[in-house]
């Protein structure tokens, strides 16, 4: 019989993300309490704890990039990705970020994710192109739809990397599966596995290029 | 050779120029804790390799205590003004573009030059690590230029660097502390107890239900841990090889690559895969931290329809 006790610390999450707690508090909360529950001594949670934080810094050194963005936004780089936008012919909101999800999907299919992404592009150049091209359409936007047009943007970083990394051969998650499956004694090459990300790479951009040509029609009803 | 080791020296620095520029930022009231948060970070990066697991777990504390219980301030808002950051757009033009691009070029350059030239062999950089020194080297390059070409008083960039820290604030070590509970699930052996559960639960002899059982615990897993390569090895261990590889004969290879993109569609619907979802919240200043998810169900759902349908009718050709 399994002990299924440590099971609440994943309740603490749910209920603590829910009720808007501060997050760090609730990870850091959760993460002793699942600790205790699945017998650890303290020390060892606090160990354990203070050895994944250490050993998973690399998450965090995207994060370097931030004074040279801010020094380029300093000196109007929102605003140059604005004019842009501004003097493209026949840009909208839907064709920009259709443009971008290809683009991020091909270049993560080659291997390249890092090359892109929220700190690196989205905050710096594709939402501000976004917005431009929807005020340059739909003239001011109202707050909830320029949020709406930010939130695409991120979201088509995501999908884009999602569904797009799997194709490149030598990426983490191939290779985790290729070993998962070695270890049941199921030997299959990294190119068997990536081919089968192809079709749903592009289901993906179907779909959420549908979704972005939607979005260009919707904020052309609002007005 | 350049390792891991050096581009955390470089980090540390950089959040502890976060903490001198935060200390500088007479418009925040809560000043001193951000200084705070951001030196107990840079301490991080520096000496976490030398100081122990325990007193790692003691920092961690500390961070969390600094972030979560409100000395933290937002920092102030834009340094220059809309109209003064046209001019210099004006004045600048499309070369602005150029420092902004350095970073990505480096990327793009750099990793092809280490992974398809014979330059990979001489060892110049440690090959776990050439994403992230490529990504410092194309910040380093990318000040340089700045520098050069703007001449910018000395500390302009620890100010904008702390200025969009403080904006994104606490959620910049979320992603760090959520790897660590994962780190911590695993150790409590919750990837046994999931995988026991769902095991309990399957049904033989349908496909369809087998199918859906191994894409939907993939997304629940997934949404639960934050990303699917916790998820994978346990649902393959519990329903992917047992049934739908050898008891119902699927195509190996479809049911392991689909099954990680089915919980793919997880990883946009989940506040726990922080990096993805909750920082570019903050990054764009949107209204809710919640914002990037909801704009992305509409594509996750169809998404996973279609990944449970590939799985179904590549992986079982009858």
């Amino acid at each position: 019989m399994i002990d299924y006790w440590p099971l609440l610390g994943i309740a603490l999450v749910v209920a603590g993300f829910a009720l808007r707690f501060n997050p760090l508090l609730v990870v850091a909360v959760a993460a002793i309490v699942t600790g205790l529950l699945g017998r650890m001594p303290f020390l060892k949670v606090l160990a354990t704890l203070g050895h994944g934080f250490n050993e998973n810094r690399y998450v965090s050194l995207i994060y370097i990039i931030l004074p040279v963005i801010g020094l380029l936004e300093r000196y109007g780089l929102q605003q140059r990705a604005r004019t842009i936008v501004a003097n493209m012919r026949g840009a909208t909101t839907g064709r920009l970020l259709i443009f971008y999800l290809g683009f991020r999907q091909i270049l993560s299919a080659l291997g390249l994710t890092s090359v892109a992404g929220h700190a690196q592009t989205v905050r710096p150049l594709v939402a501000p192109m976004a917005l431009a091209a929807a005020e340059k359409q739909h003239g001011e936007l109202d707050e909830a739809t320029a949020n709406h047009v930010k939130s695409m943007s991120a979201a088509t970083d995501n999908v884009g990397v999602f569904f797009g990394e799997d194709i490149f051969l030598a990426v983490a998650s191939i290779l985790l599966i290729q070993s998962s499956l070695a270890s049941f004694g199921i030997n299959l090459t990294p190119f068997e596995l990536s081919v089968w990300a192809i079709p749903s790479a592009v289901c993906a951009f179907i779909i959420h290029s549908t979704r972005l040509l939607h979005l260009d029609r919707k904020m052309g009803r609002g007005r | 050779m350049i390792n891991l080791h050096w581009v955390y020296a470089l980090g540390g620095l950089v959040f502890a120029s976060f903490a001198v520029g935060s200390a500088r930022d007479g418009a925040n009231r809560k000043r001193w804790g951000n200084a705070l948060f951001w030196a107990l970070l840079s301490l991080s990066f520096w000496f976490g390799d030398l100081i122990g697991d325990l007193a790692n777990g003691v920092l961690v504390l500390l961070i969390v205590a600094v972030a979560g219980t409100g000395l933290l301030g937002r920092g102030s808002g834009e340094s220059t003004q809309i109209n003064e950051r046209e001019q210099l757009s004006d004045r600048y033009g499309n070369m602005l573009f150029v420092p902004a691009l350095v970073i990505p070029v480096t990327a793009f350059v750099g990793t092809l030059l280490f992974t398809y030239t014979p330059l990979k062999a001489f060892g110049i950089i440690d090959p776990k690590a050439v994403t992230l020194v490529l990504l410092g080297v194309g910040v380093i390059l990318s000040l340089i230029i700045c520098y050069g070409w703007f001449g910018p008083p000395p500390l302009t960039a620890v100010d904008e660097g702390s200025r969009l820290a403080n904006s994104i604030g606490w959620a910049i070590v979320l992603p760090q502390m959520l790897a660590s509970l994962g780190v911590i699930f695993a150790a409590a052996g919750l990837g046994g107890m999931i995988g026991a559960m769902v095991g309990s639960i399957i049904p033989h002899g349908s496909i369809v239900m087998a199918v859906l059982l191994y894409a939907l615990g993939m997304v629940i897993f997934t949404i639960i841990m934050g990303n699917a390569f916790a998820a994978f090895p346990v649902m393959a261990a519990a329903v992917g090889v047992p049934i739908l590889i050898h008891s119902d004969g699927g195509n190996a290879a479809v049911v392991g690559a689909v099954g990680m993109l089915a919980g793919f569609c997880g990883t946009l619907l989940t506040p726990m895969a922080a990096n993805f979802n909750i920082v570019p919240a903050a990054l764009l200043e949107l209204d809710s931290q919640y914002s990037v998810i909801r704009a992305q169900v509409a594509t996750a759902i169809p998404l996973l329809v279609a990944n449970i349908l590939i799985l179904y009718f590549a992986g079982f050709h009858r």
